[in-house]
């Protein structure tokens, strides 16, 4: 904290957590923060501040999201995969009973809210809680401990909780969003086509409102799946770094804070487990609508 | 908050994970889980089949440790009758025995008895004799007064 010297002010420090890793293609003409000018034809180049970043529109990446996204994801196959490699019908101990328990609380779970037959439902569900739970527990850990360490290796920005990041969360929505299309058009077939267009009102005069609104419907279902995940999470991250901003109000401001950060940080374990936990209960209820035939 | 390729990053990153999730972790960790609820159902129904095993072998030793105790009720029965019939037959036995017994000392007895009586009378007859020899001085002709000195010694 405070490392970028005398310049850096609470709102600087704020935004400065709040950028992700980029890198991407800045467009031709583009005046970059050192002076220069991007040549003609556009240059793939780490972004610079969140100015130059959204400069690079869609053609951009989050290095630090998605390293954290898919080293964590890794971390989800090895652990899961090293007990499904013990596991076995003995007597289960340490790590494969608290990850069997796991398991057995993910099928549970689909079991009492999927009732159709598909042998994706459920390990979708265990990838989805485990990965956004570790994705979550990110949050966790002290807002400048690992971005200030890799700032003084020369990464200038790092966003460490995944979550905290639009795209990740929407990404994972969409993925559901296409099993839900899939499963609906193949379990339905044209009734899926049906539902869209004869629901609520069953008269051709309906379809184009009928069709609005069950549109408006489908669509909402990745976008509240997403963004909700997103909201939550960027909010606690939020307050995390306001709490530790707290801490350079002066020597008197240390203690509240810190105890406002141990408060928060307990109350964030509940959140971080619900949101991973709601994350996965509405893939499986959407996926469960989607195989429902009325 | 601007939406990128990162989008499109996570999206196969998420397919990735659950088709290893699939293949390579769901299918192995709830087999196990399965086969090890069959193994607890299997070994707790085993236990229940043992102890209620367990119930009839008791019931089983109850009833025999019964029956045995009754042949053995029996046979000490049979045996007590069996010794009292002995002790009556050795009583009865004995009873023979002991009459047969005095009736021998008995005839022997008797026997003995005339015997002596048959030397006593022959010496009274003989004392007799001589007696009345002194008193009367003479001797008495034994042929003739036999008779008389039978008839005394039968009195005798």
């Amino acid at each position: 904290m405070a490392a970028a010297g005398e310049t850096q002010t609470i709102s600087s420090y704020i935004v400065h957590h709040l950028t992700n890793l980029t890198y991407g293609k800045l467009p031709g003409g583009f005046h970059r923060h050192d002076g220069s000018t991007v040549p003609e034809g556009g240059v793939w180049t780490m972004a610079h501040g969140g100015e130059e970043a959204a400069a690079m529109g869609f053609n951009a990446i989050h290095i630090d999201s998605m390293i954290w996204s898919i080293g964590l994801g890794i971390i989800f196959c090895w652990m899961f995969r090293s007990v499904a490699k013990k596991a076995s019908a003995g007597t289960p101990s340490g790590m494969v009973n608290a990850l069997e328990m796991v398991v057995g609380f993910v099928d549970n779970t689909v079991r009492d809210t999927f009732h159709g037959r598909n042998k994706l439902v459920a390990p979708l569900a265990l990838t989805i809680f485990v990965w956004v739970f570790l994705m979550n527990l990110m949050d966790l850990i002290p807002v400048d401990l690992i971005p200030h360490t890799l700032m003084l290796l020369g990464v200038e920005y790092q966003k460490i909780v995944p979550s905290t990041d639009p795209n990740i969360t929407m990404g994972m929505a969409l993925g559901v969003f296409i099993l839900m299309l899939y499963y609906s058009i193949k379990v339905k077939g044209f009734g899926f086509v049906k539902e869209l267009t004869l629901n609520p009102f069953n008269h051709p005069l309906f379809i184009p409102v009928n069709l609005f609104m069950e549109v408006v419907g489908l669509l909402a279902k990745p976008f509240s799946l997403g963004l909700r995940l997103f909201g939550n999470m960027y909010a606690g991250e939020m307050i995390f770094i306001l709490i530790a901003a707290l801490f350079s109000a002066g020597v008197a401001w240390m203690v509240p804070a810190g105890l406002m950060q141990i408060g928060w940080a307990i109350f964030h374990i509940l959140v971080i487990t619900l949101q991973a936990f709601i994350f996965m209960v509405l893939t499986i209820v959407y996926l469960s609508m989607a195989h429902e035939d009325h | 908050m601007n939406l990128n390729l990162t989008l499109v990053g996570q999206m196969i990153a998420f397919i990735a994970f659950v088709a290893f999730c699939m293949k390579y972790v769901w299918p192995p960790i709830l087999a196990a889980m399965h086969e090890r609820e069959q193994k607890i159902a299997d070994g707790l129904a085993a236990a229940d089949k043992a102890s209620h095993d367990l119930e009839l072998a008791k019931e089983k030793a109850v009833e025999r440790l019964k029956e045995a105790k009754e042949e053995a009720a029996g046979i000490v029965e049979s045996a007590n009758r069996r010794a009292t019939q002995i002790v009556e037959e050795a009583k009865d036995a004995a009873v023979v025995e002991a009459d047969r017994v005095k009736a021998a000392a008995q005839a022997e007895i008797e026997q003995e008895t005339n015997r002596a009586r048959e030397q006593l009378r022959g010496q009274v007859a003989a004392l007799s004799l001589a007696g009345a020899e002194k008193v009367l001085g003479a001797s008495i002709d034994a042929q003739a007064h036999a008779d008389i000195v039978d008839k005394l010694a039968a009195e005798l």
